[in-house]
């Protein structure tokens, strides 16, 4: 394996960390704000803040690790990336930091103010639609070169309906996983109301899941022919994704072994996007940048993966005893004691 | 949008986000230790006042986290989106220290989120005293790796250019380049300073605002006495710095110093003003420049003269300069009379207007780390990477900063007014004395 392969592959990691647990986080907070607009509050809101609050600036951190590490495994894609990305990113950017300081607001300030919890509901569940926006601009057609400096077309990308899909997909791919993540949550709590409320989103929201993921595909055949081949060559990773969710959807609905079902669907995802990532090399943006051209230096290359080996020595032992505490604790979970500051 | 105003208004938006950023980013570098020494404290003295100090301080600290976190995470993403060309460049050379950071972030957040949740559940407090130690390691490295790129813009070393090409990328040496030293240690000191006085100043609020309750006056101590250590030891660091900047950016002194012409037995100036090349009213210290940059009265101080007109930054930086060491002398001062007189038993540091002067000294040493980073950022043009690249060229080329400019002043207003008012309803919502009470009943007064 190459350093190039190396490097994007452990990025890869750290965008799919940070699309998994955002998601999970950002759908909550959906469906906390939803809660307080319908009336059922009561039945969410422990669950909900129970699970997030030890973890939400965490989410955040593997965010900044996808971006800070890209720069650093590939300078180029500030050149490229940082230019043409200045409106949709700083969206997501606003966005991104009234989520957070309104669910520390909420959480830790004024405990159940409608304002924050909605805002956070609200701007949670438009920063994956903002940022997936960098996902349809990577297969290329809408920026073009002026002058030797990359100009993003904006009228091209708010009319392409392969825009629409991915923003359609990242929101209900969001509420999907959060839906499967809390109902499992909740039965470990023992709270068979939000078991039952979870259950019936993450079915709701299963479908349209699936069904865009699919139209994505057919508009990446008119899009861009040579990323859509290579779709096909990977053919077996997206088949499996595909039994995985039936298997997800199943159990949930025979109400079975809902830790099984967000196992399946995590597996669902991880063979989904690896598979399209896979099938995306080796272009960063197609097609001016590939991760080969792109490359920094090996002596920063060698002095980055050697940090990164040990900050991982550091972290993964941190992440075991966070979700020991919070995720895998009965007490934790079932709400016992008063553990807040 | 022409390349000059985008250049302008990435500029200006750069610096509206870091302004707002590094009052938050202090806190949040400087609390955690205060929230360790408090929370120590109370185990060692068994004293419960301190244990809740900690308490209230660490809920306190999670609001402000949170606005540092995102703003944070913005400035981060602007690097790249304003300075595209910057960051393709300084990728290849300095992507060691920021990827550091991320993980001095990561650490900080994982024990930050444990410290919270578990306060009531190990019987033993010196347990839960250790998950402070990586917050506060965190914390301080974060702001340590994050200088250490600032200190490579200012004296980029550990790379040749040959031809427009980088080669000999040496990212050891890119990290330990000159500036580090002093800058590094400037901004961990002031940052503890800054949060100590901060924290004195609430104090200090409190026993004026009707409640005398020993809590306070422990916690105005405590913090007083922090603060006056740190205070002198930035001043101590300041004078580093000013020894680092005669050797490797002479310019940049020359401009905080008014000092233009290239001579020996070189006076400092304080204040005054400058009217056509004229300075006025200034108090000159003789021989005091001369000390200050190279330990000796008689020295040669390099002056302006030696510099090419479009490599001089702009000249106001020296209002900056000197508000920083007046706001900085001046707390040194308050807090070593409150030490000495509480120590000594003075009535007049318990007196009202001197405990207002220390409420007024917590926005005072937020000013002057603001003072500070703008004399330091500014006094660094016309480069963005000294010697290298100029800020001009590495500007993006994207119309739209403009927008984006009041799209971000409006989103750091309404954090700015969202902190402070869920900060003073949380804390007035809860005094600290029904807080003790309320555990009192709770607990039969068994905190620990």
């Amino acid at each position: 394996m190459t350093l190039e392969i190396l490097g994007i592959s452990v990025l890869w990691v750290f965008l799919f960390g940070y699309i998994l647990i955002g998601a999970i986080d950002f759908g909550a907070g959906f469906f906390n704000a939803y809660s307080l607009l319908t009336g059922r509050q009561r039945i969410l809101t422990n669950i909900i803040q129970r699970y997030l609050s030890p973890v939400w600036e965490v989410t955040n951190v593997f965010l900044v690790f996808f971006f800070v590490g890209i720069i650093g495994f590939f300078p180029k894609t500030a050149f490229y990336y940082g230019t043409v990305l200045l409106v949709p990113v700083s969206i997501g950017i606003i966005l991104i930091a009234i989520r957070g300081s309104y669910y520390a607001f909420e959480t830790y300030g004024t405990r159940g103010h409608k304002g924050y919890s909605f805002m956070y509901g609200l701007a949670g569940i438009l920063i994956p639609a903002s940022l997936s926006i960098v996902l349809t601009i990577s297969e290329g057609g809408f920026v073009t070169m002026v002058n030797d400096h990359p100009v993003l077309d904006y009228w091209l990308l708010f009319t392409s309906r392969l825009t629409w899909a991915v923003v359609v997909l990242s929101i209900a791919a969001t509420l999907y996983i959060s839906a499967v993540f809390l109902t499992w949550y909740a039965n470990k709590a023992r709270d068979v109301e939000a078991t039952n409320l979870l259950r019936k989103y993450a079915l709701i929201w299963s479908l349209p899941t699936m069904i865009t993921a699919g139209g994505i595909i057919v508009e990446l055949r008119n899009h861009n022919p040579e990323h859509y081949s290579n779709i096909q060559t990977f053919w077996p990773m997206f088949l499996i994704s595909l039994l995985m969710f039936i298997g997800t959807v199943w159990l949930i609905w025979k109400r079975r072994k809902y830790g099984l079902a967000f196992l399946l669907l995590l597996g669902q995802f991880v063979f989904a996007f690896f598979g399209y990532g896979a099938s995306h090399y080796p272009y960063l943006l197609y097609p001016y940048l590939t991760i080969y051209d792109s490359f920094t230096n090996p002596a920063m290359a060698i002095s980055l993966i050697v940090v990164f080996i040990l900050g991982l020595g550091l972290l993964i032992p941190s992440l075991y005893l966070l979700m020991r505490l919070f995720l895998f604790d009965k007490d934790y979970v079932r709400g016992k004691g008063k553990y807040h500051a | 949008m022409g390349n000059e105003e985008a250049v302008f208004f990435s500029r200006v938006l750069t610096e509206t986000t870091l302004s707002f950023h590094i009052i938050y980013a202090t806190i949040g570098v400087g609390v955690p230790l205060m929230i360790m020494i408090a929370q120590w404290v109370g185990i060692k003295k068994n004293d419960e006042h301190y244990i809740l100090l900690a308490r209230r301080w660490a809920r306190g600290f999670v609001i402000t986290v949170a606005v540092g976190v995102v703003t944070g995470t913005a400035i981060g993403l602007q690097l790249s989106l304003l300075w595209p060309n910057f960051m393709e460049l300084a990728g290849n050379v300095i992507a060691l220290p920021l990827f550091m950071e991320t993980f001095a972030f990561f650490f900080e957040a994982i024990f930050l989120g444990i410290y919270l949740y578990t306060w009531d559940r190990f019987e033993n407090q010196k347990k839960h005293f250790l998950l402070l130690i990586p917050v506060a390691i965190g914390a301080s490295f974060s702001a340590v790796f994050i200088t250490i790129v600032n200190s490579f813009m200012n004296a980029p070393r550990g790379f040749d250019i040959v031809n427009g090409e980088l080669i000999n990328i040496n990212p050891l040496l890119a990290m330990f380049n000159p500036a580090m030293p002093t800058k590094v240690a400037h901004v961990v000191v002031t940052s503890y300073m800054t949060a100590a006085f901060v924290l004195a100043a609430i104090a200090a609020f409190r026993l004026l605002k009707g409640s005398n309750h020993e809590y306070h006056k422990k916690a105005l101590y405590l913090t007083m006495k922090v603060g006056l250590i740190f205070a002198v030891a930035a001043a101590v660091i300041g004078d580093f710095s000013g020894k680092y900047l005669a050797e490797y950016q002479p310019e940049k002194l020359a401009a905080a110093e008014w000092h233009f012409e290239t001579e020996g037995n070189a006076p400092l100036i304080l204040y005054g003003v400058l009217d056509d090349g004229e300075v006025k009213y200034a108090i000159k210290i003789p021989f005091a420049l001369s000390i200050l940059a190279h330990a000796n009265p008689a020295a040669e101080v390099i002056g302006l003269d030696q510099f090419a007109e479009d490599e001089i930054p702009p000249l106001y930086i020296h209002y900056l300069f000197d508000l920083m060491v007046t706001i900085g002398i001046w707390m040194t001062v308050l807090s070593g009379v409150f030490w000495l007189g509480t120590k000594l038993r003075w009535k007049m540091v318990t007196k009202k207007w001197f405990r207002w002067l220390i409420v007024f000294g917590g926005p005072l040493s937020l000013l002057a780390i603001e003072a500070g980073w703008w004399m330091a950022e500014v006094g660094r043009q016309p480069w963005i990477l000294r010697g290298i690249m100029r800020t001009e060229d590495g500007a993006t080329t994207s119309g739209h900063v403009d927008t984006m400019l009041v799209l971000f002043a409006l989103l750091y207003f309404v954090l700015g007014v969202g902190s402070v008012v869920v900060l003073r309803r949380m804390f007035r919502n809860n005094p600290v004395e029904r807080e003790i009470e309320d555990r009192e009943m709770e607990k039969g007064g068994d905190v620990l």
